[in-house]
Protein backbone atom coordinates (compact mmCIF):
# COMPACT_ATOMS: atom_id res chain seq x y z
CA UNK A 1 0.00 0.00 0.00
CA UNK A 2 1.32 3.41 -0.92
CA UNK A 3 2.23 5.85 1.80
CA UNK A 4 -0.54 8.16 0.67
CA UNK A 5 -3.31 5.60 1.10
CA UNK A 6 -1.82 4.28 4.32
CA UNK A 7 -1.91 7.83 5.67
CA UNK A 8 -5.54 8.31 4.56
CA UNK A 9 -6.54 5.00 6.14
CA UNK A 10 -4.83 5.88 9.42
CA UNK A 11 -6.47 9.28 9.63
CA UNK A 12 -9.85 7.80 8.69
CA UNK A 13 -9.56 5.18 11.44
CA UNK A 14 -8.44 7.79 13.97
CA UNK A 15 -11.31 10.08 12.97
CA UNK A 16 -13.82 7.25 13.44
CA UNK A 17 -12.52 6.55 16.96
CA UNK A 18 -12.54 10.29 17.68
CA UNK A 19 -16.07 10.69 16.30
CA UNK A 20 -17.35 7.88 18.53
CA UNK A 21 -15.87 9.69 21.51
CA UNK A 22 -17.99 12.74 20.77
CA UNK A 23 -20.96 10.64 19.65
CA UNK A 24 -21.39 9.10 23.11
CA UNK A 25 -21.91 12.49 24.73
CA UNK A 26 -24.02 13.87 21.86
CA UNK A 27 -26.24 10.76 21.83
CA UNK A 28 -26.93 11.45 25.53
CA UNK A 29 -28.01 14.98 24.66
CA UNK A 30 -24.81 16.90 25.39
CA UNK A 31 -23.11 18.82 22.61
CA UNK A 32 -19.39 18.46 23.17
CA UNK A 33 -17.18 21.05 21.54
CA UNK A 34 -14.14 20.03 23.55
CA UNK A 35 -13.05 17.15 21.35
CA UNK A 36 -9.65 18.59 20.51
CA UNK A 37 -8.92 19.02 24.23
CA UNK A 38 -9.52 15.35 25.00
CA UNK A 39 -7.62 14.24 21.93
CA UNK A 40 -4.71 16.49 22.93
CA UNK A 41 -4.65 14.96 26.43
CA UNK A 42 -4.45 11.49 24.87
CA UNK A 43 -1.85 12.45 22.29
CA UNK A 44 0.43 14.15 24.80
CA UNK A 45 0.00 11.36 27.36
CA UNK A 46 1.19 8.86 24.75
CA UNK A 47 3.99 11.14 23.55
CA UNK A 48 5.22 11.86 27.07
CA UNK A 49 5.21 8.23 28.20
CA UNK A 50 6.83 7.07 24.97
CA UNK A 51 9.49 9.80 24.74
CA UNK A 52 10.17 10.23 28.45
CA UNK A 53 9.92 6.66 29.74
CA UNK A 54 10.32 4.53 26.63
CA UNK A 55 7.12 2.61 27.41
CA UNK A 56 5.83 0.25 24.70
CA UNK A 57 3.10 1.40 22.34
CA UNK A 58 0.27 -0.70 23.78
CA UNK A 59 0.92 0.82 27.22
CA UNK A 60 1.11 4.42 25.98
CA UNK A 61 -2.06 4.06 23.91
CA UNK A 62 -3.96 2.48 26.81
CA UNK A 63 -2.66 5.29 29.02
CA UNK A 64 -3.86 7.91 26.53
CA UNK A 65 -7.43 6.58 26.80
CA UNK A 66 -7.19 6.30 30.60
CA UNK A 67 -5.81 9.82 31.04
CA UNK A 68 -8.50 11.44 28.90
CA UNK A 69 -11.20 9.27 30.49
CA UNK A 70 -10.20 10.27 34.03
CA UNK A 71 -9.99 13.95 33.12
CA UNK A 72 -13.35 13.60 31.38
CA UNK A 73 -14.94 12.09 34.49
CA UNK A 74 -13.53 14.83 36.72
CA UNK A 75 -14.59 17.56 34.29
CA UNK A 76 -18.04 16.02 33.76
CA UNK A 77 -19.36 17.10 37.15
CA UNK A 78 -18.91 20.86 36.76
CA UNK A 79 -19.33 20.88 32.96
CA UNK A 80 -22.56 18.89 32.83
CA UNK A 81 -24.24 21.30 35.22
CA UNK A 82 -24.50 23.67 32.29
CA UNK A 83 -27.08 23.35 29.53
CA UNK A 84 -27.43 24.01 25.84
CA UNK A 85 -25.19 26.70 24.45
CA UNK A 86 -23.50 27.12 27.85
CA UNK A 87 -22.49 23.46 27.80
CA UNK A 88 -21.04 23.97 24.31
CA UNK A 89 -19.07 26.96 25.58
CA UNK A 90 -17.91 25.11 28.70
CA UNK A 91 -16.56 22.16 26.72
CA UNK A 92 -14.97 24.58 24.26
CA UNK A 93 -13.33 26.45 27.13
CA UNK A 94 -12.03 23.16 28.50
CA UNK A 95 -10.24 22.47 25.20
CA UNK A 96 -8.73 25.97 25.31
CA UNK A 97 -7.48 25.36 28.87
CA UNK A 98 -5.81 22.13 27.74
CA UNK A 99 -4.22 23.82 24.71
CA UNK A 100 -3.02 26.77 26.78
CA UNK A 101 -1.56 24.54 29.49
CA UNK A 102 0.36 22.41 27.00
CA UNK A 103 1.56 25.47 25.11
CA UNK A 104 3.07 26.79 28.33
CA UNK A 105 4.53 23.50 29.52
CA UNK A 106 8.23 22.97 28.93
CA UNK A 107 7.98 19.30 29.84
CA UNK A 108 5.55 18.82 26.97
CA UNK A 109 7.63 20.79 24.49
CA UNK A 110 5.53 23.95 24.53
CA UNK A 111 4.95 25.43 21.08
CA UNK A 112 7.60 23.26 19.41
CA UNK A 113 5.81 19.99 20.16
CA UNK A 114 7.21 16.55 20.89
CA UNK A 115 8.46 13.74 18.74
CA UNK A 116 7.06 10.28 19.41
CA UNK A 117 9.61 7.45 19.06
CA UNK A 118 7.47 4.40 18.25
CA UNK A 119 5.76 4.51 14.87
CA UNK A 120 2.59 2.49 14.23
CA UNK A 121 1.46 1.61 10.72
CA UNK A 122 -2.13 1.93 9.48
CA UNK A 123 -3.10 -1.56 10.72
CA UNK A 124 -3.15 -0.49 14.38
CA UNK A 125 -5.60 2.43 14.01
CA UNK A 126 -7.79 0.34 11.70
CA UNK A 127 -8.02 -2.50 14.21
CA UNK A 128 -8.66 0.02 16.98
CA UNK A 129 -11.43 1.66 14.92
CA UNK A 130 -13.09 -1.72 14.31
CA UNK A 131 -12.92 -2.65 18.01
CA UNK A 132 -14.24 0.76 19.09
CA UNK A 133 -17.08 0.54 16.58
CA UNK A 134 -18.05 -2.90 17.88
CA UNK A 135 -17.85 -1.61 21.45
CA UNK A 136 -20.14 1.36 20.73
CA UNK A 137 -22.65 -0.84 18.86
CA UNK A 138 -22.65 -3.16 21.86
CA UNK A 139 -23.01 -0.29 24.32
CA UNK A 140 -25.96 1.20 22.42
CA UNK A 141 -27.73 -2.17 22.38
CA UNK A 142 -27.72 -2.44 26.18
CA UNK A 143 -30.16 -0.93 28.65
CA UNK A 144 -27.51 1.69 29.35
CA UNK A 145 -27.62 2.65 25.66
CA UNK A 146 -31.40 2.81 25.89
CA UNK A 147 -31.08 5.09 28.90
CA UNK A 148 -28.64 7.32 26.97
CA UNK A 149 -31.08 7.74 24.09
CA UNK A 150 -33.96 8.32 26.50
CA UNK A 151 -32.03 11.06 28.33
CA UNK A 152 -31.30 12.61 24.95
CA UNK A 153 -35.00 12.67 24.03
CA UNK A 154 -36.70 13.70 27.30
CA UNK A 155 -34.97 14.21 30.64
CA UNK A 156 -38.12 14.64 32.74
CA UNK A 157 -39.68 11.43 31.50
CA UNK A 158 -36.39 9.52 31.81
CA UNK A 159 -36.13 10.67 35.42
CA UNK A 160 -39.69 9.57 36.19
CA UNK A 161 -38.93 6.17 34.59
CA UNK A 162 -36.22 5.75 37.22
CA UNK A 163 -33.16 6.58 35.11
CA UNK A 164 -30.40 8.49 36.88
CA UNK A 165 -29.84 11.38 34.45
CA UNK A 166 -26.61 12.47 36.11
CA UNK A 167 -25.00 9.02 36.20
CA UNK A 168 -25.98 8.32 32.59
CA UNK A 169 -24.56 11.63 31.38
CA UNK A 170 -21.33 11.43 33.38
CA UNK A 171 -20.59 7.83 32.36
CA UNK A 172 -21.33 8.47 28.67
CA UNK A 173 -19.28 11.67 28.70
CA UNK A 174 -16.31 9.95 30.39
CA UNK A 175 -16.28 6.93 28.09
CA UNK A 176 -16.50 9.37 25.19
CA UNK A 177 -13.55 11.36 26.57
CA UNK A 178 -11.54 8.12 26.85
CA UNK A 179 -12.26 7.30 23.20
CA UNK A 180 -11.23 10.80 22.11
CA UNK A 181 -8.04 10.31 24.14
CA UNK A 182 -7.48 6.95 22.47
CA UNK A 183 -7.79 8.68 19.10
CA UNK A 184 -5.09 11.10 20.33
CA UNK A 185 -2.78 8.26 21.34
CA UNK A 186 -3.22 6.63 17.94
CA UNK A 187 -2.57 9.96 16.28
CA UNK A 188 0.67 10.54 18.20
CA UNK A 189 2.12 7.19 17.18
CA UNK A 190 0.82 7.32 13.61
CA UNK A 191 2.35 10.69 12.84
CA UNK A 192 5.40 10.39 15.15
CA UNK A 193 5.00 14.00 16.23
CA UNK A 194 2.55 16.03 18.29
CA UNK A 195 2.18 19.79 18.34
CA UNK A 196 -0.59 21.57 20.15
CA UNK A 197 -1.52 23.77 17.15
CA UNK A 198 -3.05 20.69 15.52
CA UNK A 199 -5.54 20.27 18.36
CA UNK A 200 -7.32 23.54 17.72
CA UNK A 201 -10.92 24.73 17.77
CA UNK A 202 -11.42 23.78 14.13
CA UNK A 203 -10.68 20.14 14.99
CA UNK A 204 -13.36 20.21 17.72
CA UNK A 205 -15.82 21.69 15.27
CA UNK A 206 -15.00 19.13 12.60
CA UNK A 207 -15.44 16.13 14.85
CA UNK A 208 -18.77 17.49 16.08
CA UNK A 209 -19.76 17.93 12.43
CA UNK A 210 -18.87 14.29 11.68
CA UNK A 211 -21.25 13.25 14.42
CA UNK A 212 -24.10 15.67 13.76
CA UNK A 213 -24.07 15.29 9.98
CA UNK A 214 -23.51 11.55 10.16
CA UNK A 215 -26.55 11.29 12.43
CA UNK A 216 -26.84 10.70 16.16
CA UNK A 217 -29.78 8.30 16.19
CA UNK A 218 -27.76 5.18 15.40
CA UNK A 219 -24.10 4.19 15.87
CA UNK A 220 -23.75 4.11 12.07
CA UNK A 221 -23.79 7.90 11.98
CA UNK A 222 -20.23 8.60 13.21
CA UNK A 223 -18.68 6.07 10.79
CA UNK A 224 -20.54 7.56 7.85
CA UNK A 225 -19.88 11.14 8.98
CA UNK A 226 -16.17 10.57 9.64
CA UNK A 227 -15.75 8.68 6.35
CA UNK A 228 -17.62 11.35 4.40
CA UNK A 229 -15.63 14.26 5.77
CA UNK A 230 -12.26 12.49 5.73
CA UNK A 231 -12.57 11.12 2.22
CA UNK A 232 -14.42 14.05 0.61
CA UNK A 233 -11.47 16.47 0.77
CA UNK A 234 -9.28 13.75 -0.76
CA UNK A 235 -11.84 13.09 -3.48
CA UNK A 236 -12.04 16.81 -4.12
CA UNK A 237 -8.30 16.91 -4.45
CA UNK A 238 -8.63 14.42 -7.31
CA UNK A 239 -11.66 16.04 -8.93
CA UNK A 240 -10.76 19.70 -8.51
CA UNK A 241 -9.13 20.01 -11.92
CA UNK A 242 -12.31 18.59 -13.49
CA UNK A 243 -14.49 20.98 -11.46
CA UNK A 244 -12.31 23.81 -12.68
CA UNK A 245 -12.93 22.69 -16.25
CA UNK A 246 -16.71 22.77 -15.64
CA UNK A 247 -16.48 26.25 -14.13
CA UNK A 248 -14.54 27.42 -17.15
CA UNK A 249 -17.19 25.92 -19.41
CA UNK A 250 -20.09 27.41 -17.47
CA UNK A 251 -18.89 30.92 -16.91
CA UNK A 252 -16.37 31.19 -19.68
CA UNK A 253 -13.67 32.07 -17.23
CA UNK A 254 -10.43 31.58 -18.98
CA UNK A 255 -8.07 33.27 -16.61
CA UNK A 256 -6.44 31.79 -13.59
CA UNK A 257 -9.27 30.85 -11.15
CA UNK A 258 -6.86 29.38 -8.71
CA UNK A 259 -4.64 26.40 -8.42
CA UNK A 260 -6.48 23.36 -7.04
CA UNK A 261 -5.33 24.09 -3.53
CA UNK A 262 -6.58 23.59 0.02
CA UNK A 263 -8.71 26.73 0.17
CA UNK A 264 -10.95 25.68 -2.74
CA UNK A 265 -11.55 22.27 -1.24
CA UNK A 266 -12.83 23.85 1.94
CA UNK A 267 -15.14 26.17 0.03
CA UNK A 268 -16.81 23.13 -1.50
CA UNK A 269 -16.75 21.25 1.81
CA UNK A 270 -18.48 24.18 3.51
CA UNK A 271 -21.12 24.41 0.79
CA UNK A 272 -21.80 20.66 1.03
CA UNK A 273 -22.11 20.92 4.80
CA UNK A 274 -24.78 23.60 4.52
CA UNK A 275 -26.56 21.58 1.83
CA UNK A 276 -26.61 18.47 4.01
CA UNK A 277 -27.93 20.37 7.01
CA UNK A 278 -30.75 21.71 4.85
CA UNK A 279 -31.63 18.38 3.24
CA UNK A 280 -31.03 15.99 6.14
CA UNK A 281 -31.14 17.94 9.39
CA UNK A 282 -31.22 14.74 11.46
CA UNK A 283 -28.03 13.45 9.84
CA UNK A 284 -27.15 11.21 6.92
CA UNK A 285 -28.11 8.01 8.73
CA UNK A 286 -31.42 8.06 10.61
CA UNK A 287 -33.21 5.45 12.64
CA UNK A 288 -36.08 5.20 10.16
CA UNK A 289 -33.60 4.66 7.35
CA UNK A 290 -31.97 1.71 9.15
CA UNK A 291 -35.44 0.44 10.07
CA UNK A 292 -36.55 0.53 6.43
CA UNK A 293 -33.43 -1.28 5.28
CA UNK A 294 -33.76 -4.06 7.85
CA UNK A 295 -37.51 -4.42 7.29
CA UNK A 296 -36.96 -4.86 3.58
CA UNK A 297 -34.34 -7.48 4.26
CA UNK A 298 -36.16 -9.35 7.01
CA UNK A 299 -39.81 -9.66 7.83
CA UNK A 300 -42.36 -7.51 6.06
CA UNK A 301 -44.83 -5.35 7.92
CA UNK A 302 -48.12 -6.99 8.85
CA UNK A 303 -50.06 -4.17 7.14
CA UNK A 304 -48.27 -4.58 3.84
CA UNK A 305 -48.85 -8.31 4.02
CA UNK A 306 -52.54 -7.73 4.49
CA UNK A 307 -52.80 -5.29 1.62
CA UNK A 308 -50.69 -7.40 -0.72
CA UNK B 1 -62.29 4.90 52.35
CA UNK B 2 -60.02 3.46 54.96
CA UNK B 3 -57.78 1.72 52.43
CA UNK B 4 -56.33 4.54 50.37
CA UNK B 5 -53.36 3.82 48.06
CA UNK B 6 -52.75 7.55 47.64
CA UNK B 7 -53.62 10.29 50.05
CA UNK B 8 -53.20 14.04 49.78
CA UNK B 9 -53.53 16.01 52.98
CA UNK B 10 -53.80 19.82 52.90
CA UNK B 11 -51.57 20.07 49.86
CA UNK B 12 -50.78 23.60 48.69
CA UNK B 13 -48.62 24.50 45.71
CA UNK B 14 -47.53 28.07 45.10
CA UNK B 15 -45.39 29.40 42.29
CA UNK B 16 -44.18 32.74 43.61
CA UNK B 17 -47.36 34.58 44.50
CA UNK B 18 -49.60 32.33 42.44
CA UNK B 19 -51.45 29.64 44.37
CA UNK B 20 -52.15 26.80 41.94
CA UNK B 21 -53.34 24.23 44.47
CA UNK B 22 -54.99 25.49 47.62
CA UNK B 23 -55.22 23.21 50.64
CA UNK B 24 -56.45 20.15 48.76
CA UNK B 25 -57.08 16.84 50.53
CA UNK B 26 -58.45 13.66 49.00
CA UNK B 27 -57.91 9.94 48.96
CA UNK B 28 -57.62 7.49 46.09
CA UNK B 29 -59.15 4.17 47.14
CA UNK B 30 -57.05 1.09 46.39
CA UNK B 31 -58.21 -0.86 43.35
CA UNK B 32 -60.67 1.87 42.30
CA UNK B 33 -60.91 4.16 39.31
CA UNK B 34 -60.79 7.76 40.43
CA UNK B 35 -61.28 10.74 38.12
CA UNK B 36 -59.65 14.10 38.80
CA UNK B 37 -61.65 16.67 36.89
CA UNK B 38 -62.17 20.40 36.65
CA UNK B 39 -62.04 23.27 34.19
CA UNK B 40 -58.76 24.17 32.49
CA UNK B 41 -56.28 25.66 34.91
CA UNK B 42 -57.90 24.03 37.94
CA UNK B 43 -54.59 22.46 39.00
CA UNK B 44 -55.11 18.85 37.92
CA UNK B 45 -51.80 18.40 36.12
CA UNK B 46 -50.02 20.25 38.92
CA UNK B 47 -51.38 17.65 41.36
CA UNK B 48 -49.99 14.92 39.09
CA UNK B 49 -46.64 16.70 39.07
CA UNK B 50 -46.64 16.96 42.86
CA UNK B 51 -47.60 13.30 43.27
CA UNK B 52 -44.99 12.08 40.78
CA UNK B 53 -42.33 14.37 42.25
CA UNK B 54 -41.75 16.76 39.34
CA UNK B 55 -42.72 19.55 41.76
CA UNK B 56 -42.30 19.62 45.50
CA UNK B 57 -45.45 20.93 47.17
CA UNK B 58 -45.21 24.17 49.13
CA UNK B 59 -47.17 22.69 51.99
CA UNK B 60 -49.01 19.52 52.96
CA UNK B 61 -48.44 15.78 52.89
CA UNK B 62 -48.59 13.19 50.12
CA UNK B 63 -48.82 9.55 51.25
CA UNK B 64 -48.43 6.46 49.13
CA UNK B 65 -49.54 3.24 50.84
CA UNK B 66 -49.68 5.24 54.05
CA UNK B 67 -46.05 6.42 53.88
CA UNK B 68 -45.11 10.07 53.37
CA UNK B 69 -43.25 10.38 50.04
CA UNK B 70 -42.49 14.11 49.83
CA UNK B 71 -38.79 13.53 50.48
CA UNK B 72 -38.50 10.75 47.89
CA UNK B 73 -36.86 12.04 44.69
CA UNK B 74 -38.97 11.77 41.53
CA UNK B 75 -36.63 9.15 40.07
CA UNK B 76 -37.27 6.75 42.95
CA UNK B 77 -41.04 7.11 43.14
CA UNK B 78 -41.69 4.70 40.28
CA UNK B 79 -40.01 2.01 42.38
CA UNK B 80 -42.66 2.57 45.03
CA UNK B 81 -45.29 1.33 42.58
CA UNK B 82 -46.51 4.50 40.89
CA UNK B 83 -46.27 5.26 37.17
CA UNK B 84 -47.80 7.98 35.03
CA UNK B 85 -48.60 9.09 31.51
CA UNK B 86 -48.50 12.66 30.22
CA UNK B 87 -50.99 15.16 28.86
CA UNK B 88 -49.07 15.53 25.62
CA UNK B 89 -47.63 12.23 24.49
CA UNK B 90 -44.10 12.00 25.76
CA UNK B 91 -42.83 8.83 24.20
CA UNK B 92 -39.27 8.85 22.91
CA UNK B 93 -39.90 9.58 19.21
CA UNK B 94 -36.75 7.92 17.87
CA UNK B 95 -37.09 4.72 19.82
CA UNK B 96 -39.14 1.79 18.62
CA UNK B 97 -42.37 0.82 20.35
CA UNK B 98 -40.80 -2.08 22.19
CA UNK B 99 -37.83 0.07 23.27
CA UNK B 100 -40.23 2.62 24.72
CA UNK B 101 -41.97 -0.13 26.65
CA UNK B 102 -38.62 -1.48 27.86
CA UNK B 103 -37.90 2.00 29.19
CA UNK B 104 -40.86 1.47 31.51
CA UNK B 105 -39.12 -1.60 32.95
CA UNK B 106 -36.16 0.52 34.11
CA UNK B 107 -37.43 0.77 37.68
CA UNK B 108 -37.42 -3.02 37.96
CA UNK B 109 -33.75 -3.44 37.02
CA UNK B 110 -31.24 -4.43 39.65
CA UNK B 111 -27.60 -3.45 39.49
CA UNK B 112 -25.03 -2.90 36.78
CA UNK B 113 -25.42 -6.28 35.07
CA UNK B 114 -28.97 -5.41 33.99
CA UNK B 115 -27.63 -2.18 32.48
CA UNK B 116 -24.86 -3.76 30.39
CA UNK B 117 -26.67 -6.81 29.01
CA UNK B 118 -27.81 -6.37 25.39
CA UNK B 119 -31.58 -6.00 25.18
CA UNK B 120 -32.17 -7.62 21.79
CA UNK B 121 -33.86 -11.01 22.27
CA UNK B 122 -33.49 -10.66 26.05
CA UNK B 123 -36.13 -11.71 28.56
CA UNK B 124 -36.87 -7.99 29.02
CA UNK B 125 -37.69 -7.66 25.35
CA UNK B 126 -39.83 -10.82 25.29
CA UNK B 127 -41.73 -9.53 28.31
CA UNK B 128 -42.32 -6.13 26.66
CA UNK B 129 -43.55 -7.80 23.48
CA UNK B 130 -45.86 -10.03 25.50
CA UNK B 131 -47.29 -6.99 27.29
CA UNK B 132 -47.89 -5.22 23.95
CA UNK B 133 -49.51 -8.40 22.71
CA UNK B 134 -51.84 -8.60 25.73
CA UNK B 135 -52.81 -4.98 25.19
CA UNK B 136 -53.63 -5.57 21.53
CA UNK B 137 -50.62 -3.67 20.16
CA UNK B 138 -48.76 -6.66 18.78
CA UNK B 139 -48.58 -5.24 15.23
CA UNK B 140 -46.12 -2.52 16.07
CA UNK B 141 -43.18 -3.60 18.33
CA UNK B 142 -40.30 -2.85 15.93
CA UNK B 143 -41.65 0.40 14.53
CA UNK B 144 -40.31 3.81 15.37
CA UNK B 145 -42.88 5.65 17.48
CA UNK B 146 -42.81 8.90 15.47
CA UNK B 147 -44.42 7.17 12.49
CA UNK B 148 -47.47 5.77 14.34
CA UNK B 149 -51.00 7.23 14.60
CA UNK B 150 -51.90 9.41 17.57
CA UNK B 151 -54.38 7.00 19.16
CA UNK B 152 -51.87 4.15 19.07
CA UNK B 153 -49.16 6.33 20.61
CA UNK B 154 -51.52 7.28 23.44
CA UNK B 155 -51.99 3.60 24.25
CA UNK B 156 -48.28 2.83 23.99
CA UNK B 157 -47.62 5.50 26.58
CA UNK B 158 -49.99 3.71 28.96
CA UNK B 159 -48.32 0.37 28.20
CA UNK B 160 -44.91 1.93 28.92
CA UNK B 161 -46.18 2.96 32.35
CA UNK B 162 -47.63 -0.53 32.87
CA UNK B 163 -44.23 -2.10 32.13
CA UNK B 164 -43.11 -0.76 35.52
CA UNK B 165 -45.83 -2.99 37.06
CA UNK B 166 -47.32 -0.13 39.03
CA UNK B 167 -50.00 -0.48 41.70
CA UNK B 168 -51.14 3.06 40.96
CA UNK B 169 -51.38 4.45 37.45
CA UNK B 170 -51.76 8.20 36.90
CA UNK B 171 -53.18 9.04 33.48
CA UNK B 172 -53.19 12.65 32.32
CA UNK B 173 -55.96 13.15 29.74
CA UNK B 174 -55.69 9.75 28.08
CA UNK B 175 -58.60 10.51 25.70
CA UNK B 176 -57.50 13.99 24.61
CA UNK B 177 -57.47 14.19 20.82
CA UNK B 178 -59.13 10.81 20.32
CA UNK B 179 -62.28 10.33 18.24
CA UNK B 180 -65.38 8.65 19.82
CA UNK B 181 -64.57 5.14 18.62
CA UNK B 182 -60.94 5.46 19.77
CA UNK B 183 -62.23 6.72 23.13
CA UNK B 184 -64.57 3.75 23.51
CA UNK B 185 -61.68 1.48 22.65
CA UNK B 186 -59.48 3.25 25.23
CA UNK B 187 -62.17 2.82 27.88
CA UNK B 188 -62.18 -0.97 27.39
CA UNK B 189 -58.39 -0.92 27.41
CA UNK B 190 -58.31 0.95 30.75
CA UNK B 191 -61.03 -1.29 32.22
CA UNK B 192 -58.79 -4.23 31.35
CA UNK B 193 -55.90 -2.61 33.22
CA UNK B 194 -58.16 -1.93 36.20
CA UNK B 195 -59.23 -5.59 36.16
CA UNK B 196 -55.57 -6.52 36.68
CA UNK B 197 -55.79 -4.83 40.06
CA UNK B 198 -54.14 -1.54 39.11
CA UNK B 199 -55.60 1.54 40.77
CA UNK B 200 -56.34 4.31 38.27
CA UNK B 201 -56.25 8.05 38.86
CA UNK B 202 -57.37 9.77 35.68
CA UNK B 203 -57.37 13.43 34.70
CA UNK B 204 -59.92 13.71 31.93
CA UNK B 205 -62.16 16.28 30.24
CA UNK B 206 -64.31 13.79 28.35
CA UNK B 207 -67.21 13.44 30.82
CA UNK B 208 -68.63 10.50 28.89
CA UNK B 209 -65.41 8.60 29.51
CA UNK B 210 -65.27 9.72 33.13
CA UNK B 211 -68.82 8.50 33.81
CA UNK B 212 -68.34 5.15 32.09
CA UNK B 213 -64.85 4.48 33.45
CA UNK B 214 -64.58 5.97 36.92
CA UNK B 215 -66.48 5.16 40.10
CA UNK B 216 -65.10 8.05 42.13
CA UNK B 217 -64.54 11.67 41.17
CA UNK B 218 -62.66 14.59 42.70
CA UNK B 219 -63.47 17.98 41.18
CA UNK B 220 -61.10 20.93 41.38
CA UNK B 221 -61.76 24.55 40.55
CA UNK B 222 -59.15 27.31 40.79
CA UNK B 223 -56.92 25.02 42.82
CA UNK B 224 -59.54 24.08 45.43
CA UNK B 225 -61.51 20.89 45.83
CA UNK B 226 -65.22 21.44 45.24
CA UNK B 227 -66.49 17.86 45.01
CA UNK B 228 -65.36 14.46 46.24
CA UNK B 229 -67.69 11.51 45.81
CA UNK B 230 -69.31 9.02 43.46
CA UNK B 231 -69.10 9.87 39.74
CA UNK B 232 -72.81 9.23 39.33
CA UNK B 233 -73.76 12.29 41.40
CA UNK B 234 -71.17 14.73 40.17
CA UNK B 235 -73.64 16.44 37.82
CA UNK B 236 -76.09 17.13 40.59
CA UNK B 237 -73.62 19.14 42.60
CA UNK B 238 -74.43 22.88 42.41
CA UNK B 239 -70.80 23.95 42.95
CA UNK B 240 -69.61 21.74 40.08
CA UNK B 241 -72.29 23.12 37.76
CA UNK B 242 -71.35 26.65 38.69
CA UNK B 243 -67.67 25.95 38.06
CA UNK B 244 -68.31 24.59 34.60
CA UNK B 245 -71.21 26.75 33.43
CA UNK B 246 -71.01 29.87 35.56
CA UNK B 247 -73.56 31.16 38.09
CA UNK B 248 -77.18 31.18 36.96
CA UNK B 249 -76.86 28.00 34.97
CA UNK B 250 -76.73 25.96 38.12
CA UNK B 251 -80.51 25.52 38.10
CA UNK B 252 -80.78 23.88 34.69
CA UNK B 253 -79.20 20.46 34.64
CA UNK B 254 -76.92 20.09 31.62
CA UNK B 255 -76.31 16.90 29.71
CA UNK B 256 -72.77 15.71 29.13
CA UNK B 257 -70.87 18.68 30.47
CA UNK B 258 -67.48 18.77 28.83
CA UNK B 259 -64.93 20.99 30.48
CA UNK B 260 -63.25 21.97 27.24
CA UNK B 261 -66.51 23.11 25.70
CA UNK B 262 -67.64 24.99 28.78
Amino acid sequence: MSGYWAGILSILAINIVFAYGIYLSVATGQLNLGGAGFQAVGAYAAAYLSEGFGLPVYVTIAASAAAAGIIGAVMAFPILRTRGVYLVLATFAFAEVVAGSILNSETLGGPTGMSVPDFIDWQVPVVAAILVSLFVFYLMSTRFGLAMRAVHDDETVSDLMGISIRATQVIAFSIGAALAGLAGGLYAHSFSFVEIQVFNALLSIYVLLYVLLGGTQTPWGPIVGAAFFTLLPEALRAFLPAIKEILVGLFGVTGDISNPDESWRFVILGALTILMMAIRPEGLVTRTMIERLTLRRGRTRPETEASA
Amino acid sequence: MSDAILELENVTMRFGGLTVINDVSFQVPRGGRTALIGPNGAGKTTIFNVVSGVYRQTDGVVRLNGAEISAVPSRRRIRLGMARSFQNIRLMPHLSVVENVMLGQQARTRGVLDMITPLARSSWQREAERLLDEMGLDSYPGEVVATLPYGIRKKIEVVRALAARPKLLLLDEPAAGLNPSETANLRDFLMGISARGVTLLVVEHDMGLVRSLCDHAVVLNFGSKIYDGPTAQVHDDPQVLEAYLGPGHAASKPHGVAGDAA
